[in-house]
């Protein structure tokens, strides 16, 4: 594939006796929204975290516009974790000049704006808010880096409807042709509807992947109805 | 407009029938500007790429004109206006006649059916 923005190869990852990825073969083009599925425990976070150079793969390679996970994938990689690795103790202006201080990419701008269309204070320490905006604060941040490919770990797991119609919108708005943006969540029903294509995984492989309408318009199913069949064939 | 999608189908067709049915409303009237994809996309919450797939597709039916820097509209030929409304009216009434065939209730009888409630309504 031209321009890949993300390509595995072989990648694997093992924890003692387990394989949390097996040997995961995939290559992720520029400009579409991936939804990354998979029950728990089938390698999602691991992967990400591979991606955002957290981990180190056991075996297989995983390159990133071409270079293998180093200084300079991080510097186009935008990464949202599944648990928050932000001060709580700052307040939010703080936290903006940290991400001004450590990513070139990041646009101040653009994040005050967002928080202001929140009617989030700026000045207010973060432990002081409420978690659904403490995700969306992170979310905020995350999308406010002109990075080539954002990595969001479960960014609708446990906040209300109105919130995930917020963090939706929120990835709509951002949206950059020149960039990826991986979603990786169980609650596929959610995401669906933004999803340019889908990856799923299970036990730390591929099971199917493909575009989204393509696939609704070939099985006549919703992917939330196809990942159900998937996995309910896998489990027996 | 309504953007409320069923799963089971691709998304940019349903897109592309509920633009449809705005112009056949009158919501979008023919000349009229067609908002921008990322200005759709939100509304719908869906992906920009799907929303500019199915307003390539109306472009390539004729019903959408422009698609440049200036946006795009609805287009103003009469005779594609009449193409799209017959379209979507024979596709309605398909869709109608294979409901009833499911009750083995004929074409006929089903338009019997129909006009006997709208008579009762009024």
């Amino acid at each position: 594939m031209e321009n890949a923005v993300l390509k595995a190869t072989g990648l694997t990852k093992s924890y003692g006796g387990t394989r949390a990825l097996d040997g995961l073969e995939l290559e992720l083009p520029q400009g579409k929204i991936v939804g990354l599925l998979g029950p728990n425990g089938s390698g999602k976070t691991t992967f990400l975290k591979i991606a955002a150079g957290l981990l180190t793969p056991s075996a297989g390679e995983l390159t990133i516009c071409g270079r293998e996970i180093g200084p300079e994938t991080k510097a186009v990689v935008s990464y949202l974790p599944d648990k928050t690795y932000l001060n709580r103790q700052q307040r939010i202006t703080e936290i903006l000049e940290f991400f001004q201080d450590f990513y070139r990419d990041f646009d101040r701008e653009r994040a005050e704006n967002m928080l202001s269309a929140l009617r989030i204070d700026t000045s207010a320490r973060l432990k002081t808010l409420s978690k659904g905006n403490q995700e969306k604060v992170q979310l905020v941040l995350v999308m406010s880096r002109r990075a080539k490919l954002y990595l969001l770990d479960e960014p609708i797991g446990g906040v209300d409807p109105a919130a995930r119609d917020y963090i939706l919108n929120t990835i709509i708005t951002n949206y950059d042709p020149s960039a990826t943006v991986l979603i990786s969540t169980h609650l596929i029903a959610d995401v669906e509807r933004v999803l340019d294509e889908f990856v799923f995984l299970s036990h730390g492989r591929i099971v199917r992947q493909g575009s989204t309408d393509e696939t609704r318009e070939e099985t006549g199913k919703s992917l939330d109805e196809l990942f159900r069949e998937v996995f309910r064939c896998l489990e027996n | 407009m309504n953007w409320k999608f069923a799963g089971d189908r691709p998304v940019y067709q349903q897109i592309m029938e509920n633009i449809r049915g705005a112009v056949l409303r009158g919501e979008l009237p023919p000349g009229g500007r067609v908002p921008s994809v990322r200005e759709l996309a939100m509304q719908a919450q869906v992906n920009p790429n799907t929303m500019q797939r199915a307003l390539t597709e109306l472009e390539r039916e004729g019903l959408l004109v422009g698609g440049g820097t200036s946006g795009r509209t609805v287009t103003k030929e009469e005779t594609v206006l009449e193409e799209m409304r017959r379209q979507v009216l024979e596709a309605l009434a398909r869709e109608c006649v294979e409901k009833f065939r499911v009750f083995g209730i004929s074409p006929a009888q089903a338009a019997e059916i129909i006009l006997q409630m709208k008579e009762e309504e009024t």
